[in-house]
């Protein structure tokens, strides 16, 4: 088959599954999204040169050697043939070796860590335009979307100006989500004390839908939020909003944000606490918290042996933020005595035990 | 826990009168159903004096026979439970819509959800598919039992155990609130602090053990028993399937038994192996659990690959085509499945390399599955096919399963999935190849095999309503999900703000109803069989011309399955045995040792149930008692020394008389 009738073929299908209803996810407005697309239906054309055949056959021999036809022909000890052999196993190697080169290809080109390298099929990417950063995160049941070079931060709403590279880093707050916005491009899981990231870009303006696409509990089918795609001057003006709707996303407005609410309206903060991403990332944004990458930094100086038993409290980010009453009481490790210590006091242990007392009070 | 004084907590721990959810009409209704159904089957038992028959005759059996049709009622059981689940998970999403909330609260609705998925996978798919391979797989091989048949009832109990506890979470507390393979950290103690996880880590780790022991059980049974002259090579294409399933069940239980463990120490003493603390990961439960989850598909599908293998050949009147192909397909499936488990999770954020590593290797798969596809398909060319039931079960598999095939690899190309994963287009997926493969192919076996297992036909009419109905069933319930997937729409939601959906849910749930249709009809099928079980009685032992030798003897076998060990020279045994002549042995028996029924198993499982419920509750002195009872039982158990008997030739002599009188009968 020529690449001509392939593409054809590809072209017909692709006009058949997006007519009528409205396939987001076929036709979507985004260029990293659109070349998802096309794999799908260069993927389906591909495996249908095999699929067909086959139920065609099925149909044709089921009615063919049906029992009352006498006249077919009856062989009932014939059970090999190895050129036959051959092609049945042929056949679907063959196609699959055409999809796993197509797959090695787009997965590389495609990977949402990488860079996009072009706006769209038409459009090449210039250099000197800096892509649009959003530190998105998934909270019980919202999300909340940071503009670091805006300094501004939005709860529900998101905007990217059309044909401009935009950069997401995705993580969360508690459990799993994934971040998705069908017109835009595929999703990727949004994980607490992990950041995942997304670069995708819009082509089309409009008002899209983004969702959660990982259950994360009670509140999943209301975690919705709107994404724009604007021409610069919306942008411009839409961040103006923000800057003009006052507040600060501080470390207390964040704590209190954070805790589970279903269905928020939309919200915009002119101001957000420098850092704050980095410490939503590090488990750290509660006052007396351990951030993650120290831990790690420590541990990966061999930890503080014994010792560590005293950051138990400063590392502990679930307990505080149950979804309801764990059975039996909270406990944390404070200290560790040998039998030598019973009768000495440890005053170092003091501020240890009272940074641990404030968060089971919590 | 509220207001419990100390002694109260101390007897029940967590358990109070707040978890009997008398507040949900929706409960107390199915309990009130639940109670007056299950009653009356008891008084119905007692009144007919029944109790003693089915503790003697079933409950302590290893007759791997009735074993395995237990497995099956189980399974049935428990796919009326879980397709309850799917009617009201369809009814909801078709009516919750903008102002409409539905009648399910996210509390409930995500519960029944998890425990569909649940049920669905363990308690109907897996005793299926154990139950058949309990029927079929020593009769194929000409043995007189499984390996271990003790440790068989065994399996069974501890199976039924975990369903037990399953169902019990519906009146007694609450299920899971996290999806089937419940992801940390959700599933954690931090944001499921209630039962619902606990009562779904016991049941599945009850019937794990079950499982993996069954699973040791018959790889044992097909590796040392086979009659003389079956080498591998000669086996019976279900029998390869079914060897190559256990070996998956053993080296994959393991794994899920371990990743649970991890899980409920997580829950139960503070440990962080997957929570957010001290550096805790649930990406290593969740490739621990997929370790485990995608071998447990090719563990469910394997063995009815083998069915259709059987099906197609008997009904073909032919030879498999291709016999060494399809061994090769199906060992290289059993290794290859090993290999992919991350394709369940792309969007996690592994690199592109390791990303498109799994998405090939996933791919390769189907060439293997291709290759069998082709197999049964030139098994048709040039056959006489009679189309009865269970090759229309078959037909019916060929044309749905292809396409769930091939929405699997389409999921299989990583940037592909980026779009459609955890979409309704991969529910469909999953449902295509499940119920298309799976659900077709048992009741495809059903059907062929009901007449040994119980001595006559199912009868055919209600059995092609039953299938058409699935057949339309399936089709009007899932291709609205495959566009509905492609129109962006996630899984799992309760509640929809687009209006224009709703039409697409409204024809799944009309899907769903034929569906309801086809199982009905199933159980009038059942109804109407067995009020006419005399019209329908396969007095030949041989109904289907069948072509492997579990068609040797008779229907039902007798209890010692053949009165002599039958020698085989050739594949399919009975076609080869019947072309030569061969001619039935009607004297010369010998005793027949067989092994002695025993209520330890129905004993051990029951104290494993009682224990896994004290844990789930907390109730510490009840578990304590529970584990240490169920050791000591299983101690005392080891020292029953009066465990075999023999058959004396005077009764095989007689059973065999009543056999040759009933083939003249059929015959003259």
């Amino acid at each position: 088959m020529s690449s001509s009738t392939l593409r054809g073929l590809l072209l017909i299908s692709l006009a058949v599954l997006t007519s009528g209803c409205s396939t987001v996810v076929l036709s979507p407005a985004g260029d990293v999204a659109r070349q998802q697309a096309h794999l799908v239906v260069a993927s389906t054309v591909l495996m249908l040169l095999i699929i067909v055949p086959v139920m065609v056959l099925t149909g044709v021999f089921a009615w063919r050697y049906r029992a009352s036809n006498q006249a077919a022909k009856y062989e009932p000890d014939w059970n090999h043939s190895t050129s036959l052999e051959l092609v049945i196993w042929s056949a679907p190697l063959l196609i699959i070796i055409a999809l796993g080169a197509l797959t090695w290809i787009a997965t590389h080109t495609l990977d949402p860590f990488r860079p996009v390298s072009r706006v769209s099929a038409t459009q090449p990417l210039q250099a000197e335009v800096k892509p649009l950063r959003v530190q998105a995160v998934a909270l019980d049941w919202k999300w909340l979307f940071i503009y670091p070079d805006y300094g501004i931060a939005t709860v529900n709403e998101m905007a990217a100006p059309v044909d401009r590279p935009i950069d997401i880093q995705i993580t969360s707050s508690t459990v799993m989500n994934a971040f998705y916005v069908p017109a835009l491009a595929g999703m990727i899981y949004a994980m607490p004390a992990m950041e995942t990231q997304l670069h995708a870009v819009i082509n089309k303006p409009g008002n899209y839908e983004g969702f959660s696409a990982n259950y994360s509990g009670a509140g999943f089918s209301g975690m919705r939020f709107r994404f724009y795609g604007v021409s610069d001057g919306e942008f411009d003006a839409w961040i103006k909003k923000a800057k003009d709707a006052g507040g600060q996303l501080s470390r207390d407005a964040y704590l209190a944000l954070e805790k589970p609410s279903e269905r928020e309206p939309v919200r915009r903060y002119a101001e957000v606490m420098p850092g704050l991403y980095d410490a939503i990332v590090n488990l750290c944004v509660s006052p007396g918290k351990m951030c993650q990458k120290d831990m790690a930094a420590i541990d990966a100086r061999g930890g503080l042996g014994l010792a560590g038993v005293y950051n138990v409290a400063r590392l502990a980010y679930d307990k505080p933020r149950t979804r309801g009453e764990i059975g039996g009481p909270q406990s944390y490790v404070l200290a560790m005595c040998a039998p030598d210590d019973v009768t000495a006091s440890a005053p170092a242990f003091k501020p240890v035990l009272s940074a641990a007392t404030s968060a089971k009070t919590r | 826990m509220h207001d419990q004084t100390p002694l109260m907590h101390t007897l029940f721990g967590r358990l109070t009168w707040d978890a009997v959810p008398l507040h949900e009409p929706i409960l107390l209704w199915t309990f009130v159903v639940v109670a007056l159904v299950g009653g009356s089957l008891l008084a119905a038992i007692t009144y007919h004096g029944k109790w003693g028959y089915l503790w003697r005759e079933w409950f302590t059996s290893v007759d791997h026979k009735k074993i395995g049709i237990m497995y099956i009622v189980l399974a049935v059981v428990m796919l009326l439970r879980g397709f309850a689940d799917a009617l009201m998970m369809r009814l909801q999403q078709a009516m919750a819509f903008g102002d409409s909330m539905g009648y399910l609260p996210p509390h409930h609705y995500d519960q029944i959800f998890t425990a569909h998925g649940v049920i669905m996978i363990f308690f109907v798919a897996m005793p299926l598919v154990v139950g058949l391979m309990n029927v079929v797989v020593p009769l194929q091989i000409g043995a007189r039992d499984v390996a271990f048949p003790f440790l068989n009832n065994f399996s069974f109990w501890m199976t039924v155990a975990g369903a037990v506890l399953v169902m019990m979470s519906l009146f007694v507390g609450e299920f899971a609130r996290t999806g089937w393979l419940a992801y940390p950290p959700l599933s954690g103690p931090a944001y499921s602090p209630d039962v619902g996880v606990d009562y779904y880590i016991w049941s599945l780790q009850i019937a794990g053990v079950g499982t993996l022991l069954s699973g040791v059980n018959f790889i044992v049974t097909i590796v040392k028993m086979r009659a003389p002259g079956m080498t591998l090579m000669k086996m019976p294409v279900f029998t390869w399937t079914a060897l190559c399933t256990n070996v998956l069940i053993v080296a994959a239980f393991p794994v899920l038994t371990a990743v649970l463990a991890l899980l409920s120490m997580d829950r139960y003493v503070g440990t962080n192996f997957f929570s957010n603390d001290f550096g805790g990961n649930a990406m290593m439960y969740v490739n621990l659990i997929w370790i485990w989850g995608h071998p447990e598909v090719y563990i469910l599908i394997l063995p009815v690959f083998g069915v259709f293998s059987e099906v197609v050949s008997t009904f073909c009147g032919k030879r498999l085509f291709g016999y060494t192909s399809m061994v090769y397909a199906t060992v290289v499936i059993t290794i290859l499945s090993y290999l992919v488990w991350l394709h369940h999770f792309f969007t996690m954020g592994s690199g592109a390399s390791v990303n498109s590593f799994f998405g090939i290797t996933t791919m390769i798969i189907s060439i293997p599955t291709g290759a069998k596809m082709f197999n049964w398909l030139f098994t048709m060319y040039r056959g006489r096919i009679r189309f009865e039931v269970p090759m229309l079960w078959t037909m019916g598999f060929m044309f749905t399963f292809v396409i769930g095939g091939m929405t699997g690899v389409l999921l299989a190309v990583p940037p592909a999935d980026f779009v459609l994963h955890n979409s309704l287009f991969l529910i469909a997926h999953f449902h295509n190849v499940i119920i298309g493969g799976v659900l077709f192919g048992a009741f495809a076996a059903i059907n062929f095999w009901f007449p040994k297992a119980m001595g006559f036909r199912l009868e055919p009419f209600w059995g092609k309503v039953s299938f058409w109905f699935w057949l339309s069933g399936f089709w009007f319930a899932f291709t609205p999900l495959y566009i509905l997937g492609l129109m962006g729409v996630t899984r799992r939601l309760s509640h929809f703000d687009d209006p224009s959906l709703q039409i697409w849910f409204q024809i799944a749930a009309f899907g769903a109803f034929l569906v309801l249709l086809g199982i009905l009809a199933f159980l009038m099928q059942l109804f109407v069989s067995f009020r006419n079980r005399d019209q329908l009685r396969d007095t030949t032992g041989d109904p289907w011309n069948g072509r492997t030798l579990e068609w040797s003897t008779s229907s039902p076998a007798p209890a010692y399955n053949f009165a002599f060990t039958p020698v085989v020279h050739d594949q399919d045994a009975w076609a080869d045995m019947k072309q030569r002549g061969y001619t039935r042995p009607t004297q010369g028996y010998l005793p027949i040792h067989m092994p002695k029924n025993t209520p330890a198993g129905i004993v051990l499982a029951g104290f494993a149930m009682t224990c896994g419920f004290a844990l789930i509750w907390q109730i510490w002195w009840l578990a304590i008692a529970a584990f240490v009872s169920m050791v000591a039982s299983a101690i005392i158990h080891t020292f029953n020394r009066d465990r075999d008997f023999y058959i004396q030739p005077d009764e095989v002599a007689q059973v065999e008389a009543e056999r040759t009188r009933l083939l003249a009968q059929a015959q003259g």
